[in-house]
């Protein structure tokens, strides 16, 4: 089964919207809720970004008893740096969004602790493609 | 545990309810429903809030509690009485007239709730410096709170501290001072005097317990009445002095709001009322806000004070609490008596593990829940998203979740009647029947009777 949600660039009130969508979703499917959990998590943190950094995007989750495949895409500026990008504390979150609790460097170090598998794929002055897989475990 | 069929002290009378579904608007579990007429509850989504209690028009909605005379069943007959019980009576209503009350109602033994809490504190805030991966900690304290967590937020259970919450303790206290005394336990009836219905529940199916201390529940407003009625009438010239051990300013408080938070050290909010609770750990579970210590969560606004079987506004219940806590528990520290029963209480103090009971399944297997799914999606889609509640549903998503579960029929809805009604694939009969199942018969032609 497939969900998408729109990320609008900017605004903070509603990140996290896409997050519980896709939680009531598993929740329904009866996925084991600590593995919600992780897979929440991660999702949050990816959709802070694209409200934080991009010029908005979209989200993809795909869920089958096996695992959940989510995508997320923003046109943005890119990831000059990735390795750089993935280490924990480096952050190029403005003053502004710093003050709103977020943009503390962790997000993408928080997604694949996480995760069980996270692709990055960017593309400076065109956009990041995150693709995060959290496998489920046989019932 | 998972498995147990939990106890429910919300129940709805089918003969009073007249149908009006202002119960099934409310509830914040969604498990109330319309048929024939009558409210029903899904009982493994009611987390015994008491907000369809409020809301009932009729007072078809009632708690379960046992009957009165039942503790002459005992010779040591003891009031388990919280303190938000003194705080419902105007400020010239003095402690010792209410306690005289109490007892010429037929108590032979009073406690206060409260008195555990001097132990519990200390243990609270030892158990959250031993477990600081399971931040933030969820206080055991409100059993409506603990099984709204396990019901609709169940990777939160983890995160409750595992210790008995006052009342417990208290119980326990009380038993053994008697029975230290070298009464026959048998001859000790323990009657929990409660401000709500998830009290009653918690102790006739204890969660995190295999049983409870506690011989029966008797309602809050129950022995209001009958207390004020006696204080109202009483024209004694002398009355009994009582010599009762007073709370310290810390148990006083401890049930109303910031009452935990405010000793817990770090990052301790307080959170009340159902729905802000429901809001809030939407937050917690996405890991949204972070970096806190410790939550106070209570069902009720303005925590027990605002229980729904106290008699007196909960504002009043609150300040009343506070000003007598400043004026009478000057220097007190820790509430006397129970102290000497420190260790045997400490020993008993965890409870066991509490499990998730996930309410929002549409199956246990995946695959099937996937079908379900995307059926109740289909559905949706037809529906008119008014959520005008005239299928006996909360809302157009519940509604469709009922369908796709197999409960309820699309025809239900009153959008769909009138369009199968102009498609012909649906007689005006079928359609009035269709109303009638749901409403009941004596809701049509009423103008003509």
């Amino acid at each position: 089964m497939q969900f998408e949600y729109s990320i609008e660039a900017g605004n903070f009130t509603k990140a996290g919207d896409a997050s519980s969508s896709f939680k009531k979703i598993l929740k329904q499917l009866n996925v084991d809720p600590q593995i919600i959990k992780r897979i929440v998590v991660s999702l949050y943190e990816g959709e802070v970004n694209i409200v934080a950094h991009a010029n908005g995007g979209k989200v993809i989750c795909e869920v089958d008893p096996s695992r959940v495949y989510i995508q997320l895409i923003d046109k943005g500026p890119g990831i000059p740096d990735i390795p750089k990008a993935m280490q924990a504390g480096y952050s190029t979150a403005s003053a502004k969004v710093r003050e709103m609790g977020f943009g503390a460097g962790m997000g993408l170090q928080n997604i694949k602790n996480n995760a069980d598998e996270l692709i990055i794929n960017s593309e400076v002055g065109v956009g990041t493609k995150l693709e995060i897989i959290v496998n489920l475990p046989h019932s | 545990m998972d498995s147990k069929h939990f106890h429910h002290a919300l129940k709805i009378s089918s003969e009073i309810c007249m149908g009006c579904s202002h119960c099934m608007s409310v509830c914040p579990t969604e498990a109330i429903r319309v048929r024939n007429g009558k409210a029903i509850l899904y009982e493994n989504r009611c987390v015994d809030c008491g907000e369809c209690f409020k809301a009932c028009p009729v007072s078809a909605i009632y708690i379960d509690q046992d009957d009165f005379v039942r503790i002459q069943a005992y010779n040591y007959r003891i009031a388990l009485v919280p303190a938000v019980f003194f705080g419902q009576f105007p400020e010239e209503v003095t402690h010792n007239q209410i306690y005289n009350a109490i007892l010429a109602n037929g108590f032979t033994h009073i406690y206060e709730v409260e008195m555990g809490v001097d132990l519990l504190v200390d243990e609270v805030k030892a158990y959250a410096k031993s477990h600081p991966e399971k931040k933030p900690l969820i206080s055991s304290f409100c059993p409506a709170i603990i099984r709204l967590v396990q019901v609709k937020f169940p990777a939160l259970t983890e995160n409750i501290i595992l210790l008995k919450p006052p009342l417990d303790i208290t119980a326990l206290y009380c038993r053994k001072e008697l029975t230290d005394k070298g009464v026959n336990p048998a001859e000790i009836g323990v009657f929990y005097i409660t401000p709500c219905a998830a009290k009653i529940a918690a102790i006739k199916s204890p969660v995190g317990e295999d049983y409870s201390m506690i011989t029966g529940v008797i309602n809050m407003d129950t022995l209001y009445n009958k207390v004020y009625k006696f204080i109202r009438n009483d024209r004694s010239l002398n009355p009994k002095q009582n010599s009762y051990r007073p709370l310290s300013k810390t148990a006083l408080e401890w049930t109303l709001t910031r009452g935990e938070a405010s000793h817990v050290p770090g990052r301790s909010l307080a959170i009340d009322e159902i729905h802000n609770v429901i809001e809030f750990l939407e937050k917690i579970e996405n890991d949204e806000i972070g970096d806190i210590d410790f939550l106070e969560l209570r069902a009720c606004d303005e925590s027990c004070a605002g229980g729904v079987l106290l008699s007196a506004n909960r504002f009043l219940v609150a300040e009343r609490l506070r000003a007598y806590s400043k004026a009478e528990t000057k220097g007190l520290n820790k509430t006397e008596g129970i102290l000497a029963y420190k260790e045997y209480l400490l020993r008993r103090m965890n409870i066991q593990s509490i499990n998730p009971r996930s309410m929002m399944k549409l199956d246990e297997n995946m695959e099937i829940a996937m079908r379900k799914m995307e059926k109740s999606g289909r559905m949706l889609q037809c529906l008119p998203l008014t959520d005008c509640g005239a299928c006996g549903a909360p809302n157009c998503q519940a509604f469709a979740n009922d369908i796709a579960l197999g409960e309820a029929d699309i025809r239900q809805c009153i959008f769909i009647q009138k369009n199968r009604e102009q498609t012909g694939e649906l007689s005006p009969d079928e359609s009035l029947e269709m109303l009638k199942s749901i409403w009941g018969n004596d809701k049509f032609f009423s103008n003509s009777k």
